[in-house]
């Protein structure tokens, strides 16, 4: 008779072989680490490389004194990993740590403190931090508590989306700010199920993948300052500082007091992927929340010091971050911890890619040094599951090292390309002397990517890290102010211009201006080839009144502002528009750098180079206008783009046709909206097939194609 | 806390009503008491309304009922979801799985407006 699902199997280790403390217990598997429900109990493993005796200390849920605190038998140690099954544990009401004893001599690199209750790293899920904002009880011994988690989840039918990496438009956004404005309209503000409630906004405006800030455990209280003109409390807001590499933040959760933290955000995830919507995560591996030796102590600063972290031959922590640690990346036992965090979220959140903060860092040998062959960076690259997610890195640190267009990729790798941001930047303002660059960064960057291919290159003019577009257009200066460090954090070198007036202004022509400029920038991104990613709330114009460093705002500066949707209809009608374009044009989204090389059926280069006169560019340079025609394997169409960042108008000569075709209107930034821009495939023939008038400062993108729209639709 | 169970049998089917918390220490009861049911192949409601909480462990444990129903046939319905566990169940996304009662009492009633 076949057994029934509901049948427990009975198996030899669910029964207990010792008696540690009062509590049942055996000799748990030391693998997987972390807090594993097996039957009967639960399995706890833990790496110490120099302990010389670890004890698990169990906290019934939310108490501060502990309930059990069970010694490791050394015959529950198999090399340097304790483990221990306990008995008769409820797993949901129990929270968890480990003291571990060792020397305390920094200067090899230990500092062993068995008075400290430490986070175990593989927590799955952390307490402590359960809603955001809440002032803690400081005075608990014991701050991040790590809890046991059930980790089945029922995803139905989701499986990774798979969207080739050229076919992406990035959305970068922050889970609390995208919906935490009172005016977000959502059930539950600032969350992952009120981010959930936004996925038709996402869908609306095209987007196939979001990319979200910091979702790992860390603590936004832990930031001392205060504003100086209010005096309110500053927070850790954009959450670079992680407490716990696997447990989802649980102050990003409606139900994060519940601890069901890991099921909501599985569920934003799966809601996502059905609409479509890829998820990547920055994550945060080159430096932790733990700091430098005047740092608090939280989990590998007791465990085992010298293997996480780098350290000085004096025992003095390396700061490759700028934070006050490193992270030892390059430890044998480190690459192991950073591969099994990130299968856990592949596996476990099906999470599609991974942006790596400072991953520069991630190539840096155990004294610091770049590595030729990163082993870390190999091993992610070929991770049989992660051999399908996007890895993207951000190829500097703060110890100095810049590999944009140099990172060891191992054909896998994509960089954020910092390159890209600065040039476009340069050429909106209307620096001399950037059109010749300006050309290469719209081709995929070649100088950089020749050998990887136009998707290595991730294209973006704004980030969380720096000004937003409609700052980027408002401010010459920083303006940080809020953040209590005398503005002198934050970026200087931001390539911004302020149209005329520093901030905000009632003058309708710098406001027309500001509005075009965004466009422009918008048309120039959309248009280049590489993987465009867009910063939340750029589409409708969020402003962060000049503050380029907005780490520390959990406030309206940092909140997209909901009202905006309908204030700034038409930038964000002109941004769905050009994604919906980029979308209907494979040659904009070639995987290959154009070569010159002509296409026999069209006769015309797959990508050529035009000015005033058409197959005339001006590289000179005082030149700002330049003007680019592509056509691609796949497509019929011809999309003209001409790029003016002058101010003056400038009459184009437009390049000829072949086979019936003419030139199409699709967008004109310095045309009054709704005429600004046409959805893809309605576009007007021109009255005149040669030539057109830019105006100043302005992008007018054209397509040549026949006048059946439909006639060479991509599919 | 507990959790009581009680069964009540109808021509329609059966409806067990659940008082108390739906919790890792609890749901074992609850499952125990919700498998034969099932199994029975009559159509089962589950009354939730003096259930205070259900807990992830409890979520789960539903879960793994309405799976065993759809593997059986059977149509479960949750009746009396308090306005903070239908929070909670839609946040976790486990509230998209079963049918409600207040919902299907709102489909019966437009398609009898139709």
């Amino acid at each position: 008779m076949s057994e029934t699902r509901s049948e427990q199997v009975l198996r030899v280790d669910a029964y207990p072989t010792h008696e540690v403390g009062g509590y049942r217990v055996r000799a748990g598997k030391p693998f997987p680490f972390g807090a594993n429900v097996v039957p009967g109990g639960v399995s706890f493993s833990v790496f110490s490389d120099q302990a010389t005796s670890m004890t698990l200390v169990i906290y019934k849920r939310g108490e501060p004194e502990p309930m059990a605190e069970l010694e490791f038998p050394e015959e529950f140690r198999t090399g340097s990993v304790f483990a221990m099954t306990v008995f008769g544990l409820d797993h949901e009401n129990i929270e968890y740590g480990y003291r571990a004893d060792g020397p305390y001599d920094p200067v090899t690199g230990h500092r062993f403190d068995a008075r400290q209750v430490l986070s175990d790293p593989y927590a799955r899920l952390i307490a402590g931090r359960d809603v955001w904002g809440v002032e803690p009880d400081r005075s608990r011994g014991y701050q991040y508590r790590s809890r046991v988690c059930l980790q089945d989840f029922d995803w139905a039918d989701d499986t990774p989306l798979g969207i080739p990496a050229e076919d992406l438009v990035v959305y970068e956004a922050h889970v609390r700010g995208f919906t935490r404005h009172p005016n977000s309209g959502v059930t539950a503000p600032g969350t992952f199920a009120g981010l959930r409630e936004k996925i038709p906004y996402l869908k609306e405006l095209g987007v196939n993948c979001i990319e979200l800030l910091p979702v790992f455990e860390f603590d936004e209280s832990d930031n001392p300052r205060s504003n100086p003109e209010t005096g309110e409390k500053l927070f850790d807001y954009w959450g670079y500082n992680t407490v716990s590499f696997f447990a989802p933040k649980a102050g990003y959760a409606a139900t994060g007091r519940y601890g069901m933290q890991g099921d909501e955000f599985r569920t934003l995830i799966k809601d996502l992927h059905a609409a479509g919507i890829e998820v990547i995560l920055d994550v945060v591996f080159n430096h932790t929340a733990e700091g430098n030796e005047q740092g608090p102590t939280i989990s590998f600063k007791g465990l085992d010091n010298a293997t996480y972290y780098m350290l000085t031959p004096e025992g003095y922590y390396f700061n490759f971050s700028g934070t006050g640690n490193t992270v030892n990346c390059n430890h044998p036992v480190v690459r192991n911890f950073v591969l099994d965090c990130l299968r856990h979220w592949v596996a476990d959140y099906h999470i599609d890619g991974f942006r790596f903060d400072l991953a520069a860092i991630l190539g840096r040998s155990l004294d610091g040094t770049p590595l030729p062959n990163p082993p870390l960076l190999e091993l992610l690259a070929y991770d049989p599951v992660l051999r399908h997610t996007k890895l993207i890195a951000e190829a500097w640190d703060a110890g100095g090292l810049y590999e944009v267009g140099n990172f060891p990729a191992y054909g896998r790798w994509a960089e954020w390309n910092g390159k890209y941001r600065d040039t476009v930047r340069r050429f909106l303002k209307g620096d001399p002397g950037v059109t010749g660059e300006l050309a290469t960064r719209i081709a995929g960057s070649p100088d950089l990517y020749s050998s990887r291919g136009t998707a290595a290159s991730v294209n973006f003019l704004t980030a969380h890290d720096g000004f937003s577009l409609a700052d980027l257009v408002s401010y010459n200066d920083k303006h940080n102010e809020a953040n209590g460090e005398g503005n002198n954090d934050g970026a200087n070198d931001n390539n911004s211009w302020n149209c005329g007036a520093e901030g905000p202004t009632d003058d309708p022509d710098i406001n027309a201006l500001r509005t075009r400029q965004m466009k422009n920038a918008l048309a120039i991104l959309l248009t280049s080839q590489g993987i465009p990613m867009l910063l939340s709330g750029d589409e409708v114009g969020r402003t962060q009144q000049g503050n380029n460093n907005t780490y520390c705002q959990d406030n309206e500066l940092s909140w997209f502002d909901w009202d905006q949707v309908d204030d700034n209809a038409e930038l964000l009608r002109f941004t769905r528009e050009m994604i919906a374009f980029r979308k209907r044009h494979r040659e904009l989204r070639s995987t290959s750098h154009p070569t010159g090389r002509v296409r026999e059926n069209l006769g015309l280069p797959d990508i050529s180079w035009h000015g005033e006169r058409a197959w005339q560019p001006d590289w000179s340079a005082e030149s700002r206008l330049v003007a680019v025609a592509r056509c691609g394997a796949g497509d019929d169409d011809v999309v003209y783009v001409a790029m003016n960042s002058h101010w003056e108008s400038h009459d184009l000569e437009l390049p000829a046709l072949p086979g019936g075709r003419s030139w199409h209107l699709f967008a004109d930034t310095g045309a009054e909206a709704p005429h600004d821009i046409r959805t893809p495939g309605t576009e007007p023939e021109l009255d005149n097939a040669g030539k057109y008038l830019i105006g100043p400062r302005s992008v007018v993108i054209l397509v040549g194609r026949t006048n059946d729209p439909d006639a060479f639709d991509t599919p | 806390m507990t959790l009581n169970v009680k069964e009540r049998r109808n021509k329609t089917g059966t409806v067990l009503v659940a008082t108390g918390e739906i919790n890792s220490e609890t749901s074992g009861t609850l499952l125990q008491s919700l498998l034969p049911l099932v199994r029975e192949g009559k159509p089962l409601r589950i009354d939730l309304t003096a259930v205070t909480y259900v807990s992830s462990a409890g979520l789960r444990t539903l879960l793994v009922v309405y799976r065993e129903a759809q593997h059986a046939g059977v149509a479960v319905t949750l009746y009396g979801v308090s306005e903070e566990v239908r929070f909670v169940m839609s946040a976790t996304g486990f509230l998209d799985f079963f049918e409600t009662g207040e919902a299907a009492a709102a489909a019966a009633k437009a398609k009898a407006a139709r």
